[in-house]
């Protein structure tokens, strides 16, 4: 075989012909790819995954499957230790506690979800255009942020609650729009940085609009960090709602939640400790894997960082 | 008329600490089928006048204070409007960037990329595109180019990027590629090549390409004309062999010094003494001339030098600095 220096052949034959396994490559791995590998061998992250997922199947499918209703009262059946009927016994309206705890748990982590939809969906936006645009649009849109930083926000989300009328729905956007300041920091601070990346030159030498650029080359840049910041955002919404469910604001009843039912337990903690334990270990198991997941995923997509 | 024609280009940064005057005055013109070199030390204004033309200026702080880049007669590429420069951007000017490893996007395929510069400028079916693009990635030399194009840019290497690069701002058949120090961050084999692609492919198009470098041996082995920056100015413009056979200009000669060579084995390698000029404070006359350690007749301390024309196809900008004989400067031991 002969170098031939600088000769550029378009068909470079000069190159050995290697087996390849056509199958291993017939597509790249992506980023993304490659990060799910990583996750797959953190087995706290794994674990933490599949209870996740447990939770949402038995939040979501299983009051399908239950004899009972969330809001049917039994009054013969009080305050009974969990057994056979009720393996999670029943409340103080004699309510099947089991059901109770899924419903709870739809409320709690439709929450989680959906507020934290919400904060993404303006945070990454916002703090994405802020960057990208900078100058003194960067400024104005910033200050805005900081303005609404200032305010208290518990206040902020009672006056709202307490303004219009209670709904879960509204729960949902209140908690959201409170919550997507920090992500629109974050993503401008990121968003700051991949902009001076040759890749986003490239795109506008190559005549490509402003907003295709942001949405299509920067934010698919910042996910990694959104994605991990968004696990720990929905912990964070979660307690947020049960610290409302328990002030009396959050959901209202018969509709439970995670953190009304823990609010019942607490009432009763000491004669019947199982209307507190359960809903506290089914809420903290939640908030634990996803802190876990964040934690991996973090690792995960960026490896530099890791301890090993 | 000229594919592109250039007038008076001065593109300023107002920071905090004064205006940086880093294209001051700059007229150059190209043809169709001709490399221009744009040769200068860092932060001679020679990246900043070509990212001026594409509207890549940071702004604020930059600015566009004056000038006009006419392409084609019609379209002046520093007064029209965003929506119109955007249709120049990719479809009629290309660039290529310095690094490889960062000019391509990494959560985006290579045939996502590759179409998706096609589908910007040209209407055409997705299927289309894309055989368009795995075209183009044959042309630049990446063999099973259908099988790669599925790939993400961190499977290929420096080199391999860099041919997508190419291809990518080469898949429009632009008029005018601008490639912005396009081996600095390559292997030394690699250079050789991918200077020789990007002859080939100029070729190929019949389209202009602005190479920007401070690398001489790479102009020598390049470009048509030659176009050398000093503090924001065009300070000699000529031939290849104009520059580098009858070289005018001081500084030309100190840049042309400035090459290793592999003859003198064991003797210091020339540096052209002191450090450019600060661009944020005005400099009134020759900017070579007040670099320290160059010693000048004074004549154009406080007035700009003028421009004079040596042949037809040369030009210099006057100068009376006065460059020690070589042997001189390296007898240091």
């Amino acid at each position: 075989m002969t170098l031939q220096g600088s000769k550029l052949s378009p068909g470079e034959k000069r190159l050995p012909k290697v087996s390849v396994d056509l199958d291993a490559i017939e597509s790249g791995t992506s980023l993304w790819q490659d990060a799910w590998h990583r996750l797959k061998k953190n087995r706290m992250a794994l674990i933490s995954f599949w209870v996740l997922v447990f939770m949402v199947v038995f939040c979501f499918f299983g009051p399908l499957f239950s004899p009972y209703d969330h809001r049917d009262n039994d009054l013969n059946q009080t305050l009974l230790s969990p057994h056979l009927q009720h393996p999670f016994g029943t409340d103080d309206l004699g309510r099947d506690q089991m059901t109770r705890v899924m419903i709870g748990g739809r409320v709690s982590l439709g929450v989680g979800i959906i507020a934290t939809a919400v904060s993404l969906l303006i945070g990454v936006t916002y703090g994405a255009t802020a960057a990208y645009v900078g100058g003194k649009v960067d400024s104005a849109m910033m200050r805005f942020v900081d303005v609404l930083y200032a305010l208290p926000f518990t206040i902020f989300v009672i006056l709202l609650m307490t303004l219009f009328e209670r709904s879960i729905v509204l729960l949902f956007i209140v908690i959201g729009a409170v919550e997507w300041l920090t992500m629109a920091r974050i993503v401008r601070g990121q968003v700051l940085s991949i902009k001076k990346q040759e890749f986003v030159e490239a795109a506008v030498s190559l005549g490509y609009s402003t907003r295709r650029i942001i949405f299509r080359h920067i934010i698919p840049n910042v996910l990694g960090v959104v994605v991990v910041y968004a696990t720990l955002t929905v912990p964070s919404v979660m307690l947020l709602e049960s610290f409302l469910s328990f002030l009396g604001l959050g959901v209202q009843p018969p509709m439970p939640s995670w953190g009304s039912l823990i609010k019942l337990g607490a009432d009763n903690i000491v004669l019947f400790p199982y209307l507190l334990l359960i809903p506290a270990v089914f809420f903290s198991l939640t908030l634990f894997s996803l802190n876990f997941l964040g934690d991996g995923l973090r690792d995960a997509l960026d490896p530099k960082s890791s301890k090993d | 008329m000229a594919l592109l024609e250039v007038k008076d280009l001065k593109t300023y940064f107002h920071t905090r600490n004064g205006t940086v005057r880093a294209v001051d005055g700059v007229s150059f013109g190209v043809e169709r089928g001709e490399t221009l070199g744009i040769v200068g030390e860092s932060g001679s204004g020679k990246s900043v006048s070509c990212y001026s033309l594409l509207g890549l200026i940071p702004q604020p702080p930059g600015r566009i204070e004056q000038g006009e880049a006419i392409l084609d007669g019609e379209v002046d590429l520093l007064n029209c409007s965003e929506k119109k420069l955007r249709k120049v951007r990719g479809r009629r000017i290309s660039m290529i960037f310095q690094d490889p490893m960062t000019s391509l996007n990494p959560y985006l395929k290579i045939s996502t990329q590759l179409i998706e510069a096609l589908h910007t400028h040209e209407d055409m079916s997705r299927r289309e595109a894309l055989s368009r693009a795995i075209r183009a990635l044959e042309e630049v030399g990446i063999t099973e180019a259908s099988t790669r194009i599925q790939f993400y840019p961190h499977e290929f290497s420096g080199g391999m990027r860099q041919r997508v690069m190419i291809a990518m701002a080469m898949v429009t058949h632009p008029d005018i590629l601008i490639a912005d120090e396009p081996t600095t961050a390559l292997d030394v084999t690699v250079q050789a090549q991918i200077l020789e692609l990007i002859k080939q492919r100029q070729q190929a198009n019949n389209s202009a390409v602005i190479l920007i470098t401070h690398d001489l041996g790479v102009v020598a082995g390049m470009c048509d004309r030659i176009n050398v920056m000093y503090a924001g100015k065009i300070v000699e413009s000529g031939t290849a062999a104009d520059i580098f056979k009858r070289a005018q200009h001081p500084y030309t000669i100190a840049l042309q010094r400035s090459i290793p060579s592999l003859g003198s084995k064991g003797s210091p390698l020339y540096t052209i003494p002191g450090l450019p000029p600060d661009l944020s404070k005005p400099i009134p006359g020759d900017a070579f001339a007040m670099r320290e350690g160059i010693s000048s007749g004074g004549k154009w301390d406080n007035t700009p030098p003028p421009i004079v024309q040596v042949s037809d196809t040369h030009w210099v900008r006057e100068s009376d600095v006065i460059l020690p004989p070589l042997e001189e400067v390296l007898d240091v031991r």
